[in-house]
């Protein structure tokens, strides 16, 4: 009988929960990265799909799905979770729509600082922000006499310290994987370098120059300080050796946290962990690193009733005060209602030091994807950055000719 | 058969193949001789939650516009191809005039992406080929040699490598290799070299690649060479052993030119799969010192958030015209040998 009346009460409730949408037809299907937030996200997301057909696809290579995806006409996703990045194809392509009539039919909760808008276009409506900074094992550092480093230059210090007190063989990690990962590293330390990627206004590159130089430089000697597999670490792949206690300094993403910190793994590590401000570079003040947000989009070519219903629902979640009360450990949501924690110590400080966001041109996926490929020679060791620089310059240049931008 | 029946009998499959290659093949030719129309861009203010700020995008209606009027693209002849990330047609006689060695002038045309591509291809083909066929030979003989009761499983566990996902077979390898895996680790012990790392050195990682490809390939040249030690007939050898013929020589002499043609055989898939290696390097994570044809054309068509249809495309054609080249010579001989035989 108590059963019965626990099961009954959820069912209220949950039928309570769905009721404020309202949706009565349509169907949402979500493409998105995978990370707990997101999953958090379209959970909330799905508790007000109605009588909607909910469907979604957490997958790690959204970046390989996304386009060609919502080329299809109809598209197989009506909803796109997207990041600065991967926006940009998306609207190279013409492929997501203008929200703006929703937004003000339905965007009740939804702050005016979520908005994403180009031209004057609501093209994404942002929910969290995100970042690459420190983390640091205060107890290693507490042991070997080193403060937290506010530099790279002082990274780099102190995981030498650390290396030559025996404590550990690769104390710095940082996601160096060839490809994407590689490429972002590249492009934090040159914005933090003061660097600029094009030549003023036009899709020319500007990387070949002094700032280049330093930045893979600084690349390079924190990556002789990482473990020598790093040219095939992802952000997860850094997250395990960070929970088997190998590494005492680390730049990761501030999404990832959530899992770093869980109950999963040695308490000690756990407890001995800190989030810090990301570091900045070559004496620059501004952190070298790049502000991202997460935001939803939609599909162009999905009829208008899925796109309402797909709005709805997740307009529903991006001002949803209930979930960012719920899981403000998993994310610094843009959400109104969030009160950081200390896991929120990385974007927030990010954004005092006036960091830059990821640069939104429709030509930068381009230079991205030859910096990942074209600088691992130089990492090797096998060629000078001049040359490096040289040969991600003319990869550019050959694929944005080709692309039509030069 | 008749030509007639032959001509029903191939119908299916005929139509299946133009279908399904011979047209896909012709699209992306007709493909490779295109780009992208030129961008137009449109300063705009854009606005995101850490402030605004006046930056380009594609202005889409005067895009759409040209789009619809050509949706090819721009054509662009052979000037993909000899772009610097395919043929380098420029920047090789460039190297040409400018280098003060043929050494130096190779070093510099292999940081070229097509052409550091294509000597890890062919290396991988040069070393694999070979010991596919010698291993899955040797393997033939000796189980061909042993007890018929233990030859089953024994024949089952040799063909495991082949029947493991490539994928699998190479992520437990990658595994096993990692600094703190049970081969990397050892290896540094043994080198005494704390930072020795499979993965990040380039020969390193090329050997391992290859030798992951013996180990995958090898069960196939093994299953062949067996099915057709089957068909060796006895006489011939017991009359060897009675003329006292070695081992050796009952191999040289007897065996091998029976099996002959399907040494060829095996020969030209061995060669023509080698050229389109490709799960390795993702399995492996190896992109950084590895790069085959093959993962050029994945690199532009998935890897980069702008999908580059026209390289992908004249990379495709061009690993098509490759693996014609390297089984021209094969193919050939077949032929004569055939026509001779008629």
């Amino acid at each position: 009988m108590k059963k019965i009346l626990i099961a009954l009460t959820f069912l209220l409730f949950g039928t309570y929960a769905s009721a404020d949408c309202n949706i009565k037809s349509g169907s949402i299907n979500i493409l998105a990265n995978d990370f707990p937030a997101l999953r958090t996200l379209v959970e909330t997301a799905s508790e007000c799909k109605g009588k909607a057909d909910f469907k979604v696809t957490h997958s790690a290579e959204h970046n390989k799905i996304a386009v060609p995806a919502l080329t299809a006409n109809p598209s197989e996703f009506s909803v796109r979770v997207a990041a600065n990045s991967s926006i940009v194809p998306l609207m190279n392509a013409d492929l997501i729509r203008p929200m703006n009539d929703l937004v003000k039919k339905y965007g009740k909760g939804i702050q005016d600082s979520q908005l994403i808008t180009i031209d004057g276009k609501v093209m994404a409506v942002a929910f969290m922000a995100n970042t690459q900074h420190l983390y640091v094992r205060t107890d290693v550092l507490k042991e070997n006499g080193i403060s937290i480093p506010k530099t790279y230059e002082e990274v780099v210090a102190a995981s030498e310290k650390i290396r030559a007190a025996g404590k550990m063989k690769y104390p710095y990690a940082a996601a160096y994987k060839a490809g994407w990962n590689l490429a972002e590293e590249f492009v934090n330390m040159y914005i933090g370098h003061g660097g600029e990627f094009f030549q003023a206004g036009s899709a020319k590159p500007n990387i070949n120059n002094a700032k280049g130089v330093a930045t893979l430089n600084m690349l390079k000697k924190l990556a002789d300080l990482s473990n020598p597999d790093y040219l095939t670490h992802d952000s997860e792949a850094i997250k395990v050796e960070w929970e088997s206690g190998n590494v005492a300094i680390m730049t990761l993403w501030a999404s990832r946290s959530g899992t770093l910190l869980d109950d999963d793994g040695d308490a000690k590590i756990t407890a001995a962990t800190k989030l810090v401000a990301p570091a900045t570079v070559g004496g620059g003040n501004i952190p070298a690193a790049t502000l991202w947000w997460d935001g939803f989009t939609l599909a162009k070519n999905r009829s208008d009733a899925d796109a309402e219903a797909s709005f709805r629902a997740m307009a529903h979640a991006a001002s949803s005060k209930e979930m960012v009360a719920k899981a403000a450990d998993q994310a610094v949501w843009l959400v109104e209602g969030f009160v950081p924690g200390p896991k929120s110590v990385g974007v927030i400080e990010a954004v005092k030091m006036g960091a830059k966001p990821y640069p939104m041109l429709p030509q930068m996926g381009l230079m991205h994807g030859a910096l990942g490929s074209e600088i691992v020679e130089f990492l090797q060791g096998n060629e000078s950055a001049e040359q490096a620089l040289k040969d991600v310059e003319a990869a550019y240049m050959t694929k944005a000719k080709e692309q039509g931008f030069l | 058969m008749p030509n007639r029946s032959f001509f029903w009998f191939f119908l299916p499959a005929g139509l299946a193949m133009i279908l399904f290659i011979g047209l896909p093949i012709i699209s992306t030719g007709i493909q490779s001789f295109y780009a992208q129309h030129d961008q137009i861009l449109v300063e705009v203010k854009k606005c995101d939650p850490f402030g605004c700020k006046v930056s380009v995008v594609v202005d889409q209606e005067a895009t759409s516009k040209i789009k619809d009027e050509k949706p090819l693209g721009k054509f662009n002849g052979f000037g993909t191809y000899i772009d610097r990330n395919h043929l380098a047609v420029d920047q090789v006689s460039e190297f040409w005039g400018e280098s003060k060695s043929i050494g130096d002038f190779i070093n510099k045309v292999g940081n070229l992406p097509f052409y550091k591509a294509l000597v890890f291809t062919l290396t991988y083909c040069v070393f694999v080929t070979p010991c596919v066929l010698l291993l899955g030979f040797i393997i033939a003989l000796s189980l061909n040699a042993i007890s018929r009761k233990i030859r089953g499983p024994l024949i089952f566990g040799t063909i495991l490598p082949m029947i493991v996902t490539p994928l699998v077979g190479s992520l437990v390898l990658f595994w096993m290799i990692d600094a703190e895996g049970i081969i990397g680790a050892n290896l540094q012990m043994l080198m005494n070299d704390p930072y020795l790392s499979l993965k990040s050195s380039k020969t390193l990682m090329w050997i391992t690649i290859i030798i992951y490809g013996v180990w995958h390939h090898s069960p196939f040249a093994f299953v062949v060479f067996y099915a057709a030690l089957q068909t060796v007939p006895q006489e011939p050898l017991e009359a060897s052993i009675i003329d006292g013929a070695s081992r050796f020589q009952r191999v040289k002499h007897i065996v091998l030119p029976h099996i002959y043609p399907v040494v060829t055989f095996v020969a030209l898939i061995s060669l023509m799969d080698n050229f389109r290696v490709f799960e390795p390097i993702i399995g492996f994570s190896a992109e950084g010192s590895a790069q085959s044809l093959s993962w050029l054309i994945y690199d532009n068509l998935v890897n980069e958030e702008v999908i580059l249809f026209g390289s992908a495309a004249a990379t495709s054609i061009m690993t098509i015209i490759g693996i014609s080249i390297i089984l021209a010579p094969v193919l050939i001989r077949t032929w004569r040998e055939f026509k001779t035989n008629r």
